[in-house]
């Protein structure tokens, strides 16, 4: 008992949340790790003169960005079977409704740096006589890829805490078993501060990994 | 002998601004081709052309004889990419801004063309960056980035860049305009010792008196044509078009 707390009963079902934190975690790597690699090509895609590119990546971004991720995951849930005929796991239709939305955010951070690198640094590397992919993996996202590290490290903490969103679709990561455990115990104060700790605590190492590389990067000067 | 560059009818328009409006020029192996005219005559949009930086609007230009890119059937002219990223290879380029790569050493900079483009073994393109380097007299800065060399170095590393390729041709696009006044003859005299090579190079300037001990030829461009060309003894000393003349007397107005 911490004055009138008793935080006992919620300690004692600590190995609920950590179960329920590793499901988090696991919803947030995979949705990232996807917003990664597809936000770097609808990036592309949306900072291209081509309309055949750039129109779809657009119509991609505005839809996912412009739509609460709760109602995009109940959407993937609920109203996605109906149109395919295939059913998804509440997990999967989570993943999925995440990582898309993810994608169209990490789209636009990926858009911003690439424009950021100044034209002639695309034209240095063309005049040695790089293609596209070339140019992309050895000039330029190395360059951006440094100056979105703030914005991507932004999203990526945005994109943990939105995993609580997956509990309404039944999805047993650290909000479901929080909002599990304070209704047997009926210490919803209690469980909430520990589970506000836990988060705090799976976020806040990987802020500080992001400032660390911010740094490192910072020291060649360019 | 046939030249080795050659531009027929070449134009080139930015929206309605018609910067180059027809032109002809033909380039032998070993010509050394200085490019003068005031702001907006074309010059850099010229030299430009010819490395495809920019996409002409028009003409045609020939490498050894064969015409780059292809004719469609209505007329107009494709320029594929690898067909570009070919031609880029055997004609470099050297910018005004130096446009070096900041997240890279003076060396990695230069071994880039080499092991990227070219795909050298590592070993084999440093030792090829290394004398490029020590080329342009900056052996000892093979480890520093380009933020910490000063204008003058940043434009002999990108010289050096150019070079580690073993270009055809070279283009200079005012590789000395965006230097401070004190740094500008350490870069002139990189180039003017590249001249000994015999590597066919065009030069856009405004450094006259460099331009005169670095041509074999002048051109002076003028409302996006070829005004007047010639050896640089009579360009320069001697012009025939009132244009050319006026354009040097401000050059030499201030003389003491």
């Amino acid at each position: 008992m911490i004055g009138p707390f008793d935080f006992g009963p919620v300690l004692e079902n600590f190995d609920l949340l950590l179960r329920g934190a590793r499901l988090t975690l696991l919803l947030w790597a995979i949705a990232f790790a996807f917003a990664l690699v597809a936000g770097l090509f609808v990036g592309i895609a949306r900072s291209s003169p081509r309309r055949w590119l750039n129109w779809p990546a657009t119509a991609y971004v505005e839809l996912f960005r412009n739509i609460p991720v709760l109602v995009q995951l109940i959407w993937f849930y609920f109203a996605f079977p109906v149109l395919s005929g295939v059913r998804l796991s509440p997990f999967a239709a989570s993943a999925i409704g995440l990582s898309l939305n993810a994608s169209a955010y990490c789209a636009e951070i990926y858009r911003g740096g690439l424009q950021s690198v100044a034209r002639g640094q695309w034209e240095g590397g063309r005049a040695l006589g790089m293609g596209e992919v070339q140019l992309m993996g050895r000039i330029i996202l190395p360059q951006a890829v440094r100056r979105m590290i703030p914005a991507f490290t932004n999203r990526a903490v945005e994109l943990l805490k939105n995993t609580a969103i997956a509990s309404i679709l039944v999805v047993h990561e650290l909000m479901y078993e929080a909002r599990e455990l304070s209704a047997e115990t009926f210490l919803p104060l209690e469980t909430f501060a520990v589970v506000g700790v836990v988060y705090f605590l799976l976020i806040w190492p990987g802020t500080l990994f992001s400032s660390y590389l911010e740094r490192r990067l910072a020291r060649q000067g360019g | 002998m046939p030249p080795v560059l050659r531009s027929a009818g070449l134009r080139k328009s930015f929206g309605s601004l018609e910067v180059l409006r027809g032109i002809d020029l033909s380039i032998a192996a070993g010509e050394r081709v200085a490019i003068l005219g005031s702001s907006g005559s074309g010059k850099s949009t010229l030299l430009r052309c010819l490395n495809f930086m920019e996409i002409p609007s028009a003409g045609r230009v020939f490498l050894d004889g064969e015409p780059v890119g292809r004719q469609a059937a209505n007329g107009s002219i494709r320029y594929p990419r690898a067909e570009l990223m070919r031609l880029r290879q055997r004609v470099g380029m050297v910018f005004q801004q130096f446009n070096l790569f900041p997240h890279m050493t003076a060396l990695a900079n230069v071994m880039e063309g080499p092991a990227t483009v070219q795909r050298r073994a590592r070993a084999e393109a440093r030792r090829i960056a290394e004398r490029q380097l020590a080329r342009v007299g900056l052996a000892d800065k093979a480890e520093t980035y380009p933020a910490f060399l000063s204008g003058g170095q940043q434009q002999r590393v990108a010289i050096a860049r150019a070079l580690a390729m073993e270009p055809e041709i070279l283009l200079f696009d005012e590789p000395t305009s965006s230097l401070d006044p004190e740094l500008v003859g350490e870069v002139l005299s990189v180039i003017l010792d590249l001249s000994r090579d015999g590597r066919t190079m065009l030069l856009v300037t405004h450094e006259l008196g460099f331009a005169y001990h670095f041509a074999t030829r002048v051109i002076f461009l003028h409302d996006g044509m070829i005004h007047e060309e010639g050896p640089p003894e009579q360009v320069l000393k001697q012009p025939r078009q009132d244009r050319t003349r006026q354009f040097l007397e401000r050059f030499t107005a201030f003389r003491f």
